[in-house]
C-alpha cells in the first residue's frame, strides 16, 4: 500500500513495540498509515491505548498465531 | 497543553533507572510529556558513560548478581539503558539535572554527557512542573 510505513518489533519487549510506534508516529506524514507487527502480547493492547491518547485512527488489529498487526492512520491527507 | 509526567530520580541503582527510563519512554509513547530531575546518587548516572554503570539495588553481590540479571536480560532481548536513554530524548523527554547536588558532591557540568543533559536547575522548577503533572514519582 503507498504510504504505508512498516514497522518490525518481532522479538522485541517492553517498551520497544510502543517506543518504535510512536517514533514512526512523529515521522509520519497526514494521511500515511503506519503497520506495527510484533508478538509481544500486552502491546496488542497498548499501542490501541497509545493510538487513542493521541487523536489517531486505529484501523484494525489482526492477529495470527502469536504475531498481531496494527494499522494506524494518521488523520488528515485528503481522502479524510 | 498535553499531559505530563515528572520523575525525581534519586537513586542510581541499575534497576531504578530502568523504571525510569521504561516509565519515561513509555509516557512519551502514550503523547505525555516527560520531565525526569536527577539528584543525590541519581546525578551520578548522567555522568559521562556512567548510565548503565549503577549496582543493583538488591542482591547485588559484588557485582555478580548484576552480572546474572544482565545476561537474562540480553537472552529476553531487553534494550540497554543506554538506547533506552537514545529514545527517551529522540522523542522528546527532558533531563534536568540538580544544582545543589553538583555542589555538595562537587560534580560540574563538564562531567555530565551533554548528549542527555536538557538543563539543570533547583527545587522551584521541579515543584512548577509537578503541580502541572498528571503523575509524579520518585524512585
Amino acid at each position: 500500500m503507498k504510504g504505508t510505513i512498516r514497522v518490525d518489533v518481532r522479538g522485541e519487549t517492553c517498551p520497544v513495540p510502543l517506543v518504535e510506534t510512536r517514533k514512526a508516529i512523529r515521522k509520519a506524514k497526514k494521511g500515511e498509515v503506519i503497520e506495527v507487527t510484533g508478538n509481544h502480547a500486552p502491546s496488542k493492547e497498548e499501542i490501541p491505548m497509545a493510538v487513542e491518547s493521541l487523536g489517531l485512527e486505529l484501523v484494525s488489529v489482526e492477529e495470527k498465531g502469536d504475531e498481531w498487526k496494527i494499522l494506524i492512520k494518521i488523520p488528515g491527507g485528503g481522502d479524510g | 497543553m498535553a499531559d505530563k509526567v515528572t520523575l525525581i530520580i534519586q537513586s542510581g541503582y541499575y534497576d531504578r533507572i530502568y523504571s525510569a527510563l521504561v516509565i519515561g519512554t513509555g509516557a512519551l509513547s502514550m503523547g505525555m510529556d516527560v520531565s525526569m530531575y536527577f539528584t543525590f546518587f541519581g546525578l551520578d548516572r548522567l555522568k559521562k558513560g556512567k548510565l548503565e554503570k549503577g549496582p543493583l539495588s538488591r542482591m547485588n553481590m559484588l557485582g555478580l548478581g548484576k552480572f546474572m540479571v544482565k545476561r537474562r536480560m540480553k537472552k529476553a532481548n531487553v534494550r540497554s539503558l543506554s538506547a533506552l536513554m537514545d529514545d527517551y530524548i529522540e522523542l522528546g523527554g527532558n533531563v534536568l539535572a540538580c544544582d545543589m547536588t553538583m555542589e555538595i558532591m562537587g560534580s560540574s557540568l563538564d562531567e555530565m554527557d551533554e548528549r542527555i543533559i536538557t538543563d539543570h536547575c533547583a527545587v522551584g522548577t521541579y515543584i512548577k512542573e509537578a503541580r502541572e503533572s498528571d503523575i509524579t514519582l520518585f524512585l
